[in-house]
């Protein structure tokens, strides 16, 4: 069950010159709900993009399985990326296709399916989301928290191992976040998938989070990693027991 | 220190500043206190007063006491100074000399250049995978612009060349009465309509319609990080949003560029019919005799050639788009701007060519 899904070694990310994050070094286990934490600007969506492959490293390496994600070519690569499936803060919709079409393009693209299975599956995973029926409505018509969760049936349609989240409850009210949290967790045992997500939502850290690593925007590395409700009590770094308790306690 | 009286926005000037001058050349000063129990009414103005009074007092080194100050005010006093001012987080004014500038612009050229060029690359590797029948995009996709800027243009290139026909016409038509050659006229319209005006006028017609919507919509889905998302779906953002839209356009300028050759002769025959007395079979013999296929086929190249430009000048200045709104509206601008530059460079260089070819 531990077995390591993806594998972080000494990875660099700066944009240019500039650093954002040094020496880090973590592994996301097989089921893990990983969370990816820090204050903000500390770099955390940027590393999901290393982590997705939109963004090359600029020193160390990243591990999916056994392979190094930049040191195959490029049809390997694109198939250790078919594993994972990402949802963007925004639910990143293609905005001039309906939820059904957007949802149905990635199956297209990577599946020898006819029109009629496609659509089956399209409604199927429109109704894991809870959004059965509204297969033939633009994003523009529905709402923010329904664009996100249409964005995570569109993350989904090719049953991925590995789902990724950049802040999955930012302008979300609480009962469709909590709703969200009910749902990652219902994938992660149902599906058998690992849930890497950037977050800083305490309460959903605490409610899902299995495992994490903590990014510091002073010292530009990681402080911390592990079990967040664990870290909570066993942490002696200051910085993470303040962002962890969101109080200014020592 | 006291203070009296109303010390809210607009209501005076409060001397704050003369006081502090005046405080200036009293180095025995130790200790400041404030007594603010004839003070009336409050706002950040009075705020913005207090905080200029405690900051000279730092400098200066003298002790404030504000336990004497309002509740609230100090309340405010704890939160505006609770986060020290981080240092070098204000932006510094400097001024640039003009080496500097050109120096700049110089290498924020090479730079743009580097991007056209790989853009370019980008573009010929995609054309190849579309011809493999490898490159995909979605049909429906190719349609909607087919549709856009074909058809959807009609009004509008009609107006345009039309008045151009008609313009082209009056100019012509006062020189050539100067030598009683008024039936010249229609060689004059036609051939400047079909081997140069109508090509250009549709290249730039487009480059400010299509062109900057090209931008935009891509710019836009930029922003909302679509393209990203379709990048990890593992399409080819290049394939899928930048080749159906060029293909559009090659097939519709083209087209485009045939009807506005064919309206703006109209228009030359409005103002040869009309003003100059010159019968309309008259107007179209000439127009047969003086112009041939060969010109036609001149200014359809042309089309093609510039459609070409407009959607990769559309396309590279989405592509590149910011992650603001503003940088849309400067996408769209830039993309108008790319577009007519190309289209008029390339215009010039074709028709210097042909001219030596003797097309």
């Amino acid at each position: 069950m531990t077995q390591a899904c993806i594998t972080i070694k000494k990875m660099t990310m700066a944009y240019g010159d500039f650093i954002i994050q040094r020496d880090l070094d973590f592994k996301i286990n097989q089921g893990d709900i990983f969370v990816i934490m820090g204050g903000s600007g500390c770099g955390k969506s940027t590393l999901m993009m290393h982590l997705i492959g939109m963004i090359v490293p600029s020193k160390g390496d990243i591990y999916y399985g056994k392979e190094n994600l930049w040191g195959s070519n490029a049809s390997n690569q694109r198939l250790l990326l078919n594993k994972t499936g990402v949802l963007f803060q925004s639910g990143a919709l293609l905005s001039s296709m309906t939820l059904g079409e957007n949802i149905a393009l990635p199956i297209a693209e990577h599946t020898e399916l006819n029109k009629k299975n496609i659509q089956e599956i399209v409604d199927y995973k429109l109704s894991l989301v809870g959004l059965a029926g509204f297969s033939d409505f633009y994003p523009s018509e529905i709402s923010g928290g329904m664009q996100k969760r249409a964005g995570l049936a569109r993350a989904m349609a090719l049953d991925p191992e590995i789902l990724f989240f950049d802040e999955p409850s930012a302008g979300l009210d609480p009962i469709s976040s909590k709703l969200l949290d009910d749902l990652i967790l219902s994938l992660r045992d149902n599906l058998n998938a690992t849930i890497v997500m950037v977050t800083h939502e305490l309460a959903s850290i605490f409610a899902i989070g299995s495992n994490s690593v903590f990014l510091d925007p002073e010292s530009k590395t990681m402080i911390a990693e592990g079990d967040p409700k664990k870290l909570l009590k066993t942490s002696q770094d200051e910085r993470v027991i303040k962002f962890l308790s969101r109080s200014k306690k020592k | 220190m006291s203070f009296y009286g109303n010390w809210t926005t607009g209501s005076f000037s409060s001397g704050v500043e003369e006081l502090l001058l005046r405080l200036d050349n009293h180095p025995k000063i130790k200790k400041l206190t404030f007594s603010t129990k004839k003070l009336d009414d409050w706002d950040s103005f009075f705020m913005a007063q207090l905080i200029l009074i405690m900051d000279f007092a730092k400098r200066k080194k003298i002790t404030i006491d504000t336990k004497s100050l309002p509740k609230g005010i100090q309340g405010l006093l704890e939160l505006a100074y609770s986060v020290p001012e981080r240092e070098g987080a204000r932006k510094q004014k400097k001024k640039t000399s003009w080496i500097e500038l050109i120096g700049n612009s110089l290498l924020s050229a090479k730079v743009e250049l580097k991007n056209l060029v790989t853009f370019l690359g980008d573009l010929i590797q995609s054309s190849f995978s579309l011809i493999k029948g490898t490159g995909r995009f979605r049909f429906v996709d190719l349609m909607t612009y087919i549709q856009d800027c074909g058809p959807a243009s009609l009004p509008i290139v009609s107006l345009i060349s039309f008045l151009v026909g008609l313009i082209l016409a009056f100019v012509g038509a006062l020189q050539l009465s100067l030598f009683g050659a008024q039936m010249y006229l229609a060689d004059l319209v036609g051939l400047g309509m079909t081997r140069e005006m109508g090509a250009l006028m549709v290249g730039i017609i487009m480059a400010g319609r299509t062109g900057a919507s090209y931008a935009a919509q891509i710019g836009t889905m930029n922003v909302n990080s679509e393209i990203d998302a379709l990048k990890t779906m593992g399409f080819n953002p290049m394939e899928f949003l930048v080749m159906p839209r060029m293909l559009a356009l090659i097939l519709v300028m083209p087209l485009l560029c045939l009807y506005a050759d064919f309206m703006g002769m109209l228009g030359g025959a409005a103002v040869a019919i009309g003003l100059f007395d010159i019968s309309s079979t008259e107007y179209w013999t000439r127009t047969e005799l003086a112009v041939q296929l060969k010109d036609v086929l001149v200014g359809l190249f042309k089309a093609s050639i510039f459609g070409i430009l407009i959607a990769y000048s559309g396309c590279i200045r989405g592509m590149q788009c910011g992650r603001s709104a503003s940088a849309v509206g400067d996408a769209a601008t830039s993309a108008v701007v790319t577009g007519i530059i190309f289209i008029v460079i390339s215009d010039s260089l074709i028709t210097i060519l042909f001219n030596q070819l003797g097309i």
